[in-house]
């Protein structure tokens, strides 16, 4: 056999596999160093702190979890969220994210390492994302081999799509999750590959850790039984497929239900429904295996066969009935919006409102894999030739999983294990067959002397496509060169995936939303910290039990950093309740005034990106307040009424009646044009358009607080008059204007 | 879920269960017919229950299902020990010897049952 380049021969194998051993350790860890290196921009460039909206819920939670035990945080009932109702976080919360995060901080304490919990939660996200790295090798190895291992967790290491979610600050229930999900399909595929129950009873505690950390779970509880009905239907049902899938749906379930939130969904609801019918069948199928040793006759497996069709298909229309019958819920609609993508615009607004829900676009796949999404579809095909049990895991979670995040992108995430996996076995398969030496053996071809070049190879090719009759060329690669420029090229396209990663995180994904960074003319960095600065005012200067409304995207935060009560937050739990404050923010005044007195609010904050032009604000959002609104009560908030008559959204002198005396538009421009001296020049740089010159005017509220960039803006709800009158008249009156006649006798009667 | 024997033909029917019944006596060694009399005392225990739950109540929701996936859970777990002590499947579960299958049976289990109890309430 000719070799393209010598190969050592004087090396033990027992070297070989040492020296291979030690580099595949200190290559797991520095995948690890890299891939929580690469999340640490938003701590070095800003501060360790808690980002976005719902980490400061789970903060939250953990702290208390860390102070007062794990008893008194599952009974926690939380009496300052949905303030007057309240809220049950025990059994409404998925506990994993801070139970993990409390075991450290007391391991550390246990370890005289006083660690600040923030601390923890602020690192916990780079930490697993390293143990997800590993748990991608492992599930890897058992798809091809160790180097296509250590280059999938190399890719998910690094990744932009899986970095979103999990840089250091992003306390959020994905951190864990990637890592409970590959290690569950990695003890999936084990038990699967063995027969073993062993690994079928881990793969289900961890299944209950994944459970108990993420909703998602509920894609695990779907692509194990589907992977299992392929295999049946492929005519691959083993034992083997048996005693992974039964032990680990019969631990697992049981399992799962011990988590509060989860209840007796898995025996309830739809979307488990799949994987207690393929249990079901798996039983059927074992058993008429069983059946089948034991007998010889033909006529009887035909028979046995198409009873086990018939008890298949029975058992569907056992389940439909059971579901039209109602003793099986429906898919719920955050699920179901995921087949109809048009199902929550229509009924459900508040899923359709948040901007991680909307379809996902090209570029986006592009700036989130790189390289990888080209790989992708080649490492599918892959597996497709190869085609173990196992792949057919890979394939059909490659399917589904690309289905789901082009509905939906935060399903990104989800995708992008599973496209590291495929790109690493495409890419490992491309580095083995160009890096081994073996060449073809050629017949001497007496012309060049033995020496083959590309040409030769190209020659060789062509004449063997071209001329079907002539001798058969040798398939293979020839030579050095054509080597090296596959290789070349192979580490240049890897070169620009690290660039790019790295590009994309530092510029796109670590910064905190809590601080707002913008550059100074000379390039230097300027912090806009408004929230905190009105966060804090909240927090010192009003009682401790002050309520606060806000829409529901800054409820976490209040009450995370403001410490106050809230109204409604990111926990969409009761959708009339957002409606209420929705209808408040959309309401004139004399409307809203009623509802907030009779929810004994005491502050209302808004956000107003107008003079910076911060464009996540509350006006942005304010038709999905009218939407929101509207679904609850249809003939008093139409959203039409929003618009101008030629069916713009604007808020300059243009806007429509119904805008312009809302609540919302009033808190918003309060002073607004004052701030431009009245001169008429008041733009909203976020609407691009001139305010009116005279500003709306505010009988109900007061101006409690503004921020330095004006973007919180905090106004204290008005007691009511002592002298009984409205709030409006009692204004009037107190300007010295002029009460009009025709306005009825005051009301100084109405108290006795 | 437990299995249920398939219908059989109605012709030849007494015919065929009594063969099967024949060729199970005979090729069935004695360990595999201890875990069958386990297996079918599990169903009859499950069966029991869910008859229980059906006629009179299901009202402790979580003690019913604890109870019967306790029973369902044993049963494949019994049912999986068998199937890799069974030596006609010697070649298909080349890493797992019985005494490997028996501690795999015994932890599963054991873990089964932790939940159970933690479940019952």
């Amino acid at each position: 056999m000719p070799a393209a380049y010598p190969l050592p021969t004087n090396v033990s194998p027992a070297t070989v596999a040492n020296t291979a051993s030690l580099l595949r350790i200190i290559a797991l860890a520095l995948i690890s160093g890299a891939a929580i290196a690469s999340r640490l921009f938003a701590v070095i460039n800003f501060e360790s702190i808690i980002h976005e909206f719902d980490p400061w819920f789970n903060f939250r939670a953990t702290k208390v979890l860390a102070s007062e035990g794990f008893y008194a945080f599952y009974n926690w009932f939380d009496a300052s969220a949905w303030y007057p109702l309240g809220r049950v976080v025990g059994g409404t919360v998925y506990p994993g994210l801070m139970a993990t995060s409390s075991v450290f901080y007391n391991i550390l304490h246990a370890l005289n390492l006083p660690v600040d919990i923030r601390n923890i939660c602020v690192l916990l996200a780079p930490g697993f994302s390293a143990l997800t790295a590993w748990a991608t090798y492992m599930f890897t190895k058992e798809m091809k081999d160790a180097s296509a291992g250590l280059l999938a967790a190399a890719f998910i290491g690094i990744v932009p799509g899986y970095i979103s979610r999990s840089v250091a600050g992003s306390y959020d229930n994905e951190a864990i999750a990637i890592f409970l999900l590959m290690f569950t399909f990695f003890c999936w595929i084990k038990a699967l590959k063995l027969g073993s129950a062993l690994f079928g009873t881990v793969a289900a505690v961890f299944y209950f850790y994944m459970v108990a950390a993420w909703g998602g779970y509920v894609f695990i509880t779907n692509m194990i039984p589907l992977h299992a009905l392929v295999l049946i239907l492929m005519g691959r049902f083993t034992s083997r497929l048996y005693v992974a899938y039964s032990s680990w749906y019969a631990i697992g379930t049981l399992a799962s239900m011990q988590v509060p939130f989860v209840g007796f969904q898995p025996v309830r609801t739809s979307e488990h429904m799949v994987a207690l019918g393929v249990f079901g069948l798996l039983q059927i199928v074992a058993f008429a295996q069983l059946i089948r040793s034991y007998l010889s006759s033909k006529q009887f497996q035909n028979l046995l066969f198409y009873s086990v069709v018939t008890t298949g298909i029975l058992g569907t229309f056992v389940f439909v009935g059971l579901t039209y019958k109602g003793w099986i819920a429906p898919w719920t609609g955050r699920f179901y919006s995921l087949w109809d993508t048009g199902y929550a615009k229509k009924y459900i607004p508040i899923i359709a409102s948040v901007s991680e829900h909307q379809p996902t676009a090209w570029p986006s796949f592009f700036m989130d894999l790189q390289l990888l999404i080209f790989l992708f579809p080649a490492g599918v095909i892959l597996c497709f030739r190869e085609l173990r049990d196992e792949h057919v895991f890979v394939i059909i979670y490659a399917v589904m999983a690309s289905y789901f995040a082009g509905v939906m992108v935060r399903l990104m995430l989800t995708l992008t294990p599973c496209v590291c996996v495929a790109s690493a076995v495409a890419f490992s398969s491309l580095l083995d067959t160009y890096i081994d030496p073996a060449e073809p053996d050629v017949p001497r071809n007496p012309q060049n002397g033995g020496n083959t070049t590309l040409e030769d190879v190209v020659a060789a090719a062509t004449a063997n496509t071209t001329k079907p009759g002539a001798r058969s060329a040798p398939k293979g690669i020839f030579g050095l060169d054509t080597r090296m420029i596959i290789i070349f090229n192979a580490f240049g396209m890897l070169a620009f995936f690290v660039f790019h990663c790295t590009w994309v995180t530092s510029n796109a994904y670590s910064s905190p939303s809590v601080v707002l960074a913008s550059s100074n003319p000379d390039g230097s960095q300027h912090i806009i910290d408004d929230y905190r600065e009105a966060y804090y005012w909240l927090r010192q200067n009003t009682p401790e039990t002050a309520v606060v409304m806000s829409w529901w995207d800054y409820g976490y935060q209040i009450a995370g950093m403001a410490d106050r009560p809230t109204l409604v937050d990111n926990n969409t739990w009761n959708n009339t309740h957002i409606a209420t404050v929705g209808k408040a923010m959309a309401s004139p005044e004399e409307i809203a005034y009623p509802i907030l007195r009779k929810h004994d609010v005491d502050y209302v904050l808004i956000i107003f990106g107008g003079l910076i032009g911060y464009s996540g604000d509350d006006i942005n959002k304010f038709l999905w307040m009218v939407r929101i609104a509207q679904g609850v009560w249809p003939d008093e908030i139409q959203e039409p009424n929003y618009f101008t008559p030629q069916g713009e959204y604007r808020i300059d002198e243009r806007a429509s009646n119904a805008m312009k005396n809302s609540l919302m538009y009033k808190m918003t421009y309060h002073r607004f044009a004052e701030l431009f001296g009245g001169s008429g020049q008041a733009v909203d740089r976020v609407r691009n358009q001139q305010v009116p010159k005279v500003g709306p005017t505010l009988d109900y509220l007061d101006e409690a607080f503004t921020s330095e960039n004006w973007i919180v803006r905090i106004y204290q709800v008005k007691k009511e008059d002592d002298l009984g009158r409205d709030l409006k008249s009692a204004n009037a009156f107190s300007q010295g204007k002029k009460r009009k006649r025709s306005k009825p006798v005051s009301k100084r009667r109405a108290i006795v | 879920m437990v299995p249920k024997a398939s219908p059989a033909p109605p012709k030849a029917s007494s015919n065929v269960v009594l063969s099967l019944w024949k060729s199970y006596n005979e090729q069935t060694s004695d360990r595999l017919r201890f875990i069958d009399a386990f297996l079918f005392f599990l169903m009859l225990t499950g069966i029991a229950q869910f008859i229980y739950c059906v006629l009179v109540t299901n009202f402790p929701f979580n003690a019913f299902l604890a109870g019967f996936s306790s029973t369902v859970g044993q049963f494949v777990l019994a049912a999986s020990l068998r199937s890799q002590v069974n030596p006609e499947n010697k070649d298909e579960f080349k890493n797992v010897s019985p005494e490997r299958a028996f501690a795999d049976f015994a932890l599963g289990s054991i873990v089964l049952h932790f939940f159970v109890f933690n479940f019952l309430g």
